[in-house]
């Protein structure tokens, strides 16, 4: 049964077509010792295409097996066989330690990439720490991945407990180098596995 | 009464099916008016500040210190239902400004307004809320995973305000150092009360 007002096409087919916000839940993956976590556009129920603009993915109680392990993430453009793509970004932290004897505010030349195919770091300074409360949280937006036009930029900022338990608000943003469509993204840690956590993908009409 | 289409619940029972609507839920609105304080607090007044959601975003629009004086924004955590706002916190905080004359600018970290596993109220707009009619500050605070009895609590925050003629951006980021559930959020100033102004909660997820 459908539900039509005023010439509108409210809900039909068992969907809501119109009045629905602008932000769409489309997957849920939940770490369990995972050593990566990919979310490919047609598996799984899986959207990862031109239907959206822009994609969020948020990172809940990420959470790694051993410390002093950085959080990353990579881009296909071939289904997921490869995740390898050109990528030039940047990244910037804000830290300060528990014990209060350190702070700090600087650019991480050690965890941007200059046209490398290697995983983004979206956690940095001192890595992840791995006692059983701590954790990263945060968000990444990743824009228009379907054009195949122009490069992808995305913009990424996580807070998390790093080693020596530091809290450490982290920025990086850039763009994947190619004109080929992205459609599929990988995320892990540097070593190790994600031990336990939630990433969830999100597109924005 | 309830509404099936297609073999698909659209809504039940006063609620409308998981998935279908949007992902980003308005929750409640606080509008300032020479407030001492505005706080949320779970099961109050229609907030919701549990586990319902993974994400809580706080929306600053428009708000308006009651004195000038370098009156700050602050906030805190409670888990205990809005009886204390003293939760332990690990923060960091930095900003840039830029005067309307273009003779300074700037990027710094500040020590003085992070906290080091401190119960106290956190900045998230520090160094001038100017009272001028026509300034004020806006921007956003996301709260992650608030409910979890495993892991600390994440927050992050930006704010973008206007105070002496100048332009400032602040970023805040942290952790409620708890493994209790945060279940209020409470907002006030270091100094007079919230003039005008209102803030917005969403839960996404």
């Amino acid at each position: 049964m459908g539900l039509i007002s005023n010439g509108t096409t409210l809900l039909d087919a068992g969907s809501i077509s119109a009045a629905k916000g602008a932000l769409t839940h489309i997957k849920t993956l939940t770490a369990s010792s995972s050593s990566t976590l990919s979310f490919v556009d047609g598996a799984s129920s899986v959207v990862l295409d031109g239907t959206y603009k822009e994609y969020i993915f948020k990172f809940y109680d990420i959470h790694p097996s051993n410390a002093s392990t950085r959080f990353q993430f990579n881009g296909s453009i071939d289904g997921g066989s490869n995740y390898n793509v050109t990528k030039t970004t940047s990244m910037f932290i804000a830290g300060h330690l528990e014990a209060d004897t350190d702070t700090t505010l600087t650019y991480q030349t050690g965890d941007d990439l200059a046209q490398g195919t290697g995983f983004q770091d979206l956690a940095a300074y001192g890595d992840s720490d791995s006692a059983n409360d701590s954790c990263l949280a945060g968000t990444l937006h990743i824009f228009d991945i379907a054009n195949t036009t122009f490069v992808k930029h995305f913009m990424a900022r996580t807070n998390y407990v790093a080693h020596s338990y530091y809290s450490v608000d982290s920025y990086a943003a850039g763009y994947f180098n190619t004109t080929s469509a992205l459609d599929a993204f990988q995320f892990k840690f540097t070593s190790n596995n994600i031990d336990a956590g939630t990433i969830k993908l999100y597109g924005v009409t | 009464m309830g509404l099936i289409s297609n073999g698909t619940t659209i809504f039940d029972a006063g609620s409308l099916t998981a998935g279908l609507g949007g992902s980003m839920t308005f929750i409640k609105k606080l509008t300032a008016s020479t407030s001492s304080t505005l706080s949320f607090v779970d099961g109050a007044s229609s907030v919701v500040l549990d586990n319902t959601y993974n994400e809580y975003l706080f929306t600053f629009n428009n708000l308006h210190p009651s004195e000038n004086a370098h009156a700050n924004f602050l906030m805190n955590f409670s888990a205990d239902s809005g009886s204390n706002y003293n939760v332990s916190k690990q923060t960091t905080l930095f900003r840039t400004y830029h005067q309307e004359d273009g003779t300074s600018s700037s990027l710094l970290y500040q020590n003085e307004f992070d906290l080091a596993n401190s119960t106290s109220f956190q900045n998230l707009y520090a160094y001038g809320a100017g009272d001028d009619a026509d300034m004020c500050w806006g921007g956003y605070m996301m709260l992650f995973q608030p409910s979890s009895t495993t892991f600390v609590k994440h927050y992050s925050s930006n704010i973008s305000g206007t105070d002496g003629n100048y332009e400032h951006n602040h970023f805040s980021g942290g952790y409620a150092n708890t493994t209790s559930a945060i279940d209020a959020v409470q907002f006030k100033m270091s100094a007079g009360t919230i003039d005008a102004g209102d803030i917005c909660l969403y839960g996404i997820g």
